[in-house]
């Protein structure tokens, strides 16, 4: 046998000319559809409404109230939501414990609850008499301690951390996912109590997953509506925010306004979206 | 000294059963084994790291089987390092000191004493993302050691390694050893690495500890 024979065939190399093309044209046109609907909701928007109309419904009092109410409820909701659920998320990512699987549960109840059928929980567990006497929640905070929830301000914020908790206690709880668990082990060892392990080595890493529960409990927290009509009511200056001020110039037909209302909702939300991006790529992890 | 006295560990799908083992003051002992037959569990048992099912264990006389990790002054390098992310080279050597609230200029002369004995002096500004295999063994074992601990504990420090930078530590370990006199255990499953330290030899066989 020669050596030719024996060597494996040799064979000549040749590029099998197959394009790309179909996959980047089928994948980029299922992609496309999605941020196509989501382009032309926005420029339909803009197109329904001009700038002058835009400027007078924004130019009415009512309006601004709502626009002060919602950018204030919104961060102390996304606060109150983030100080809530770095440790939950924290405890339920490390942790092993008896029930943890229906305090996992529970988190999500809020996410999957109808909006309407969380307010009037809330309602009810502020009006629900307890005992012989007659006990309400909501009696005993406006006469004992003058601080009225119901159909006011503080009722606007629960109703919104109540939904946007949950998905910041999911975001966090991801956040400590990813972060190997290894390096705060060594930090006991060093000398540190758990305690100390969580603020020096596990909080520092998260922050990024901090702002990012941040965002996303911001977000919710505007787009939410059913449990502060319920919950808050839609009283014009007082518990208005301005989801519930687009429903109000609907209900009256004023469709201009609440389309003026609606953009301005979108250019808050794009803002707040790029800053803490921002904010988010400043941090190194 | 460190000492392990009747300890039954069940750990995954193996259990080590009534084992005991002592390392004297200022000795370097090797414990040596196959993959997956319980050494880590082991050094994480005497960290208090995990639980011992029965037994004792003692660290310079005292029993600290019940003792949280951070009071049983010990020094440990476990395997993948578990650096801190968010911590300079600098903050690293001083981290166990000062959660102890050491005297601030005790501190910086432990520092500096460290990372010239590690020959890291030129990495403490630096965040440890980017230090190569060699560096971030330093600087785990610069961790460990800063603080005077009674006892290291290494879990193969140095099987990530390349074989230049492996001679590097290793020559390291020994000057430590020489320096310090810390007791210490260091698991490995090299024969050479365990010749050219040990002072002592353990290893485990067939889910038993022999001397």
């Amino acid at each position: 046998m020669s050596p030719s024979e024996s060597s494996p065939r040799s064979v000549q190399l040749v590029p099998r000319r197959r394009s790309d093309a179909p996959f980047f044209i089928v994948m980029g046109g299922i992609s496309a559809c999605f941020v196509l609907l989501i382009v032309l909701l926005v420029a339909a928007d803009l197109a329904f409404t001009s700038f002058a109309e835009f400027r007078s419904a924004l130019a009415k009092p009512e309006i601004q109230a709502a626009f002060r109410l919602t950018l204030l409820s919104c961060t102390v909701a996304a606060l109150l939501s983030v100080f809530i659920a770095t440790p939950l998320g924290y405890l339920l990512s490390r942790y092993r414990f008896p029930g943890r699987f229906v305090i996992d549960t529970i988190v999500d109840i809020p996410i999957v609850l109808p909006p309407l059928v969380l307010g009037l929980s809330l309602l009810i567990l502020f009006h629900l008499p307890i005992g012989s006497r007659g006990w309400e929640l909501e009696s005993w905070l406006r006469d004992e301690v003058g601080f009225q929830v119901t159909y006011r301000w503080p009722a606007v914020i629960l109703a919104q951390f109540t939904v946007a908790c949950a998905f910041a206690v999911r975001t966090m709880g991801v956040t400590f996912d990813q972060i190997n668990p290894r390096a705060e082990h060594v930090a006991r060892t060093l000398g540190c109590s758990r305690a100390q392990a969580f603020l020096r080595i596990a909080l520092p890493q998260a922050s990024r997953g901090m702002i990012a529960a941040f965002t996303i409990a911001w977000a919710r927290a505007l787009g939410e509506f059913g449990p502060i009509l319920v919950f808050a009511g839609a009283t014009r200056m007082r518990t208005e925010v301005l989801s519930t001020s687009v429903f109000l110039e609907l209900s009256v037909g004023q469709l201009d306004a609440a389309v003026a209302v609606s953009l301005l909702m979108v250019c808050m939300a794009v803002v707040v979206l790029l800053v803490l991006r921002w904010l988010g790529t400043g941090l190194t992890t | 000294m460190i000492g392990i006295v009747d300890a039954t560990i069940h750990a995954g799908n193996f259990s080590l059963n009534n084992f005991s083992i002592e390392v004297q003051r200022g000795e370097y002992a090797v414990l040596m084994g196959q993959t997956g037959c319980g050494k880590t569990s082991i050094l994480e048992a005497i960290c208090g790291l995990r639980k011992i099912h029965s037994g004792k264990i003692y660290i310079q006389g005292t029993d600290v089987t019940n003792f949280p990790p951070g009071d049983r002054n010990l020094g440990y390098v476990p395997q993948d390092l578990a650096l801190f992310p968010m911590l300079t080279v600098q903050k690293h050597l001083e981290f166990a000191m000062k959660i102890r609230k050491v005297a601030s200029s005790i501190i910086a002369d432990r520092t500096r004493y460290m990372s010239d004995v590690l020959g890291i002096d030129h990495l403490l500004s630096r965040r440890v993302q980017g230090l190569s295999g060699g560096e971030s063994q330093r600087v785990a074992l610069g961790r460990a050691l800063a603080f005077e601990p009674s006892v290291l504990l290494l879990d193969e420090p140095l099987s990530a390694l390349d074989e230049k930078t492996r001679e590097e530590m290793q020559s390291l370990l020994l000057t430590i050893k020489q320096t310090t006199g810390v007791t210490t255990l260091h698991v490995t499953h090299n024969a050479k690495e365990a010749e050219s330290l040990a002072d002592r030899h353990f290893r485990i066989e067939n889910g038993s500890i022999v001397s």
